[in-house]
């Protein structure tokens, strides 16, 4: 059993097809350890196994589970988007993520915990449960994209997906030590993925390995543009399976103003400068490049992504779904419903979106960081005419205890510093685990141009090799890969 | 008008009227989503995750409604943006199922425009709001016992039209207001009904002294259902706005709602309680830039505007100019008119218009009279049979009777029913009849007292039964009696 645990999904795939392995027996040992979860990342499982796919054994994904963060809708399914506000709702539609890969082979496995409306660093924001990372149980996973990291890491799901709105996928999954990919805005459908901030909302894999991120990313782009996404594109090519081992002539930028910010911890910094090294050890030329306002990335981030929200947020009223509190009076019928239904940090956001959008307001706040937005993008379009890649730390630190930022936004918020501005620019970035600091995973963050994500997953993949980590926490704790 | 003196009291003042419409598209599907469009159907029957807002659901523009509205943008002679971006315009109320609407802000589809006299300010894409229903003895909200929301409506596709303060008379409004109707209507884009709410208009209102430039505070009048409504509305707020400047007193920002039973108008929310929309650039759209293609669509499917019509009828067809307009504003009548003409080319194109406009509507009504029994040929020949002294006038009135009510030609129902002028030999003996029974009046026509001769001619119209043409009979009448 712990064997089949232990198959790659791309293992496990090639065993189902070659028929060593059914997809039932596959889903019911992952079926089995979710139902077990003590890590708290899952939300919902089916009571009964979801049905594998007819034919799953000669579908592209063979019938490999996901595990699916409950921000997306999947028709009659509870999808809570881990808020009050929609306990008990079930969507009587399917997001077209889910939808693409199911039809692909991978059924569903059940929903992960999440921030609420994922908004936060840590899933401590969760209206349900906090969820504990596998590799250190008193300390977060991350967040958003909490459950769905922490469930892939603890072994209780071979992969998932999760959504990226500042960081949401990549700093989860540098803390959980795992592989975790946004993509280009756009490229995947955002529709039936419920909206934080829309302008920057992205749905993208969290997995084991470069290998299953790429597979996920390939099936969630092969059906091309979404026609219920105005903002989705075609994919300019096919995702390809990565398999280099070098970096041969790649020239890598390195941003100060990220790496070296006095946010980023030592230890991490001490991961990311032996990744460096291993850069130039395959055939990389490292560089430094400059991006001039990127550090003032949170501070719009901060801006542009509650205001959408304070928008987004406007339809949880209690009328048509979800929770409904109040007297029946109009008024009380809003105030009642969104002040149970909203928890602290969404109601903070909230307000701070509101306020930036005020009449009166809107240019010193809202208008002012659109133009930092643009700033941003125009820094990463000159660095990528002088390199073809920028790295940075993904996470300033290793992740951290429960409780430890809950009171302190502004250090909660500090987590998103590197993520953020490839978020603002829309550009593709991984993240994936370059090493241990205090025995807890460091993530190493990847950024290219838009659409680039065939590049990046390479050169994901030839350092993946060249690090060798091992994403097991028991394993890869009991020994830290050589150096 | 008297001489303009300074005391308020006895200031004349003038209106500056400005008007807002919201016309909703006749497109097959909503603005955002694909659900049919209806009107009168069981509550919620046209809904979908995307229209009732549900979590992650994204709008989607409807191309037809594009298209419309760049229709209107060319027909209103506006300047199109060749990238125009919609906004979200935030507020809470229950028949807005996201929390805010997708509309135009900053950056319209088209604006600098004009029609007739008129000029227009902008014009733009956005959805139509749900439908709310209170129970209750108001019908408002405000007491209501309890409030139903039918989503039918929610997301029906809407142009918003805004023109500049360029009215200046409630009678100007409500004309100018007739010919956008007419045009939207030619177009085809769109129902304009007021009475079920396709076409409606909200009205600025401000009055200034006559002949003065400056621009008084503005009142926004809203909910006037029909033409009448619009007119009585404005000028009860004119009439108002002039009470408190000549009391001395000063017009206060407001939005008014216009009672047509009462025909009160009441407040609906002063500057102080008004919304703050927090408008920002709709993140789930990307902007609308028309394509060339698309343009060249738009401008092809344009037909000839009412405005443009009533221009040439009455410049090549020297039609009066209120028969012009008529024929041009409905244009089922213009249409009905043209295809007469063009069915007989000898036919005097200005009688031809009045059987139209008067005789053919006063019998049909509001009904398309393509719709009616009376094809635009058959008119045609009646026409004629009048013009060449065939049937008298009254008789042709009686034909058209029974066209209306039943069809057919007009000679047949002519000589079917004995319509026909009376010949000359029967004409004369008639006339000679009546000379006889009429001593008192001969003698005073041949006195040269001309209103006699109506009595004499009367016996003869009424012996006739109309069937003989009066000037005819008058003729014969003053030969007869030698004073020809
Ligand atoms: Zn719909």
């Amino acid at each position: 059993m712990s064997e089949l645990l232990d198959l790659s999904t791309a293992q496990a795939a090639q065993s189902v097809r070659a028929g060593d392995l059914s997809p039932a027996e596959l889903l019911s040992a992952y079926r089995e350890q979710a139902e077990a979860d003590e890590l708290g990342a899952f939300l919902w499982l089916p009571e009964e196994p979801l049905g594998v796919m007819g034919t799953a054994a000669d579908a592209p994904l063979a019938g490999v589970p996901l595990a699916v963060k409950d921000i997306f809708c999947v028709e009659g399914v509870p999808t809570t988007a881990a808020s009050r506000i929609l306990e008990g709702y079930r969507p009587p539609y399917t997001a077209t993520a889910v939808e693409r890969l199911a039809a692909a082979g991978a059924p569903m496995l059940g929903k992960t915990n999440m921030d609420e409306f994922a908004m936060g660093s840590s899933n401590e924001n969760s209206a349900y449960e906090p969820v504990r990372n596998p590799w250190s149980p008193d300390r977060v996973p991350g967040g958003s994209s909490g459950g769905s990291a922490a469930a892939v890491a603890g072994g209780l799901a071979p992969w998932s997906i999760g959504t990226d709105t500042g960081g949401s996928i990549r700093q989860p999954a540098s803390l959980c030590g795992l592989v975790g990919l946004k993509p280009t805005y756009g490229a995947v459908s955002r529709y039936g993925m419920i909206a934080f901030a829309s302008s920057l909302d992205q749905c993208g894999p969290i997995t084991r390995d470069v290998t299953d991120a790429a597979l996920l990313l390939r099936h969630l782009v092969a059906g091309g543009r979404d026609p219920c996404d105005s903002t989705s594109v075609d994919f300019p090519q096919e995702i390809e399976l990565p398999s280099s081992e070098d970096l041969g002539g790649l020239r890598v930028g390195v941003v100060p103003e990220l790496s070296d910010a006095a946010t980023i911890d030592a230890g991490v910094k001490t991961v990311f400068d032996a990744t460096l090294e291993r850069i130039e050890e395959l055939g990389g030329g490292v560089e430094q490049i400059s991006l001039p306002h990127s550090e003032h990335g949170l501070s719009a981030y901060y801006v542009l992504a509650p205001a959408e929200a304070s928008a987004n947020l406007s339809r949880y009223d209690g009328v048509r779904f979800g929770l409904r509190s109040g007297d029946g009076d109009l008024l009380s019928l809003y105030e009642r419903t969104r002040a149970d239904g909203f928890g602290d940090e969404v109601k903070r956001r909230i307000m701070l979106g509101t306020y930036a959008l005020s009449s009166g307001y809107y240019e010193a706040y809202y208008g002012r960081a659109q133009r930092v937005r643009t700033k941003i993008a125009e820094d990463f379009r000159a660095a990528f005419e002088r390199v073809d890649l920028v790295v940075t730390p993904t996470s300033p630190s290793v992740a951290f205890r429960l409780g430890e930022r809950t009171a302190d936004p502004m250090a909660m918020y500090m987590s998103d510093y590197c993520t953020v501005p490839m978020s603002l620019a829309g550009l593709p970035a991984i993240s994936i685990p370059a090493g241990l600091s205090e025995g807890l995973p460091v993530g190493f963050q990847i950024t290219g141009p838009a659409f680039s994500e065939n590049r990046l997953l390479a050169a994901a993949h030839a350092l993946e090799q060249a690090i060798g980590f091992d994403s097991s926490p028991a394993r890869g704790k009991a020994g830290a890969p050589a150096r | 008008m008297t001489t303009v003196t300074t005391t308020p009291t006895e200031r004349a003042y003038e209106p500056v009227i400005g008007l807002e419409i919201h016309v909703q598209l006749r497109t097959q599907t909503k603005m955002f989503c694909g659900c049919a469009l209806s009107f009168g159907d069981e509550p919620n029957t046209h809904t979908c995750p995307v229209c009732l807002g549900h979590p992650g659901t994204l709008p989607v523009p409807n191309a037809e409604a594009i298209h419309f509205a760049l229709m209107i943008g060319l027909a209103l002679e506006c300047e199109l943006a060749p990238r125009s971006i919609f906004h979200r315009k935030n507020y809470f109320y229950p028949d807005l199922p996201k929390g805010y609407q997708i509309s135009q802000f900053d950056v319209p589809l088209s604006r600098s425009g004009r029609l007739g006299d008129v000029r227009v300010h902008r014009v733009h894409l956005e959805e139509d709001a749900a439908k709310l229903v209170h129970a209750g003895a108001s019908g408002r909200i405000h007491g209501a016992e309890a409030s139903v929301v039918d989503f039918n409506r929610g997301g029906t596709p809407l142009v918003e039209i805004v023109t500049e303060p360029d009215l200046s008379s409630p009678e100007q409004a409500g004309e100018w207001l007739r010919l956008l109707r007419a045009t939207l209507k030619r177009l085809g884009v769109s129902d304009v009904n007021m009475d079920e709410g396709s076409l409606r208009c909200d009205a600025n209102v401000s009055i200034r002294p006559a002949g003065t430039a400056t621009l008084g505070t503005k009142t926004e009048l809203k909910n006037m259902n029909s033409f009448r409504f619009l007119e009585r509305g404005i000028a009860a707020e004119v009439t108002r706005q002039e009470q408190i400047l000549r009391g001395g007193g000063e017009v206060e920002q407001e939005t008014l709602h216009f009672d047509p039973q009462t025909g009160a108008l009441s407040s609906l929310r002063s500057k102080e309680e008004s919304h703050d929309y927090r408008y920002f650039p709709e993140p789930d759209l990307v902007p609308l830039a028309p394509t060339q293609a698309m343009l060249d669509r738009a401008r092809a499917a344009l037909p000839e505007l009412p405005a443009a019509r009533a221009e040439r009828l009455e410049r090549e067809l020297g039609l009066p100019t209120d028969t012009a307009r008529l024929l041009a504003f409905r244009s089922e009548l213009g249409d009905f008119y043209e295809s007469a003409l063009g069915a007989d080319g000898a036919t005097d194109p200005a009688t031809l218009a009045s059987w139209v406009t008067v005789e053919l509507v006063a019998r049909l009504g509001d009904v398309d009279p393509v719709e009616s029994p009376v094809s635009p040929e058959a008119l045609a020949e009646l026409v004629r049979l009048v013009s060449a002294r065939s049937v008298s006038g009254s008789a042709a009135k009686e034909v058209l009777d029974a066209m209306a009510a039943g069809g057919g030609r007009p000679e047949a129902i002519v000589a079917e029913r004995g319509l026909g002028l009376a010949g000359a030999g029967e004409l004369e003996a008639i006339v000679d009849r009546a000379i006889e029974a009429n001593p008192d009046a001969v003698e005073k026509v041949r006195a040269g007292t001309g209103k006699a001769m109506g009595a004499i001619v009367g016996a003869i119209m009424r012996e006739t039964k109309g069937r003989a043409d009066g000037g005819e009979v008058q003729r014969m009448v003053r030969e007869r009696l030698g004073l020809g």
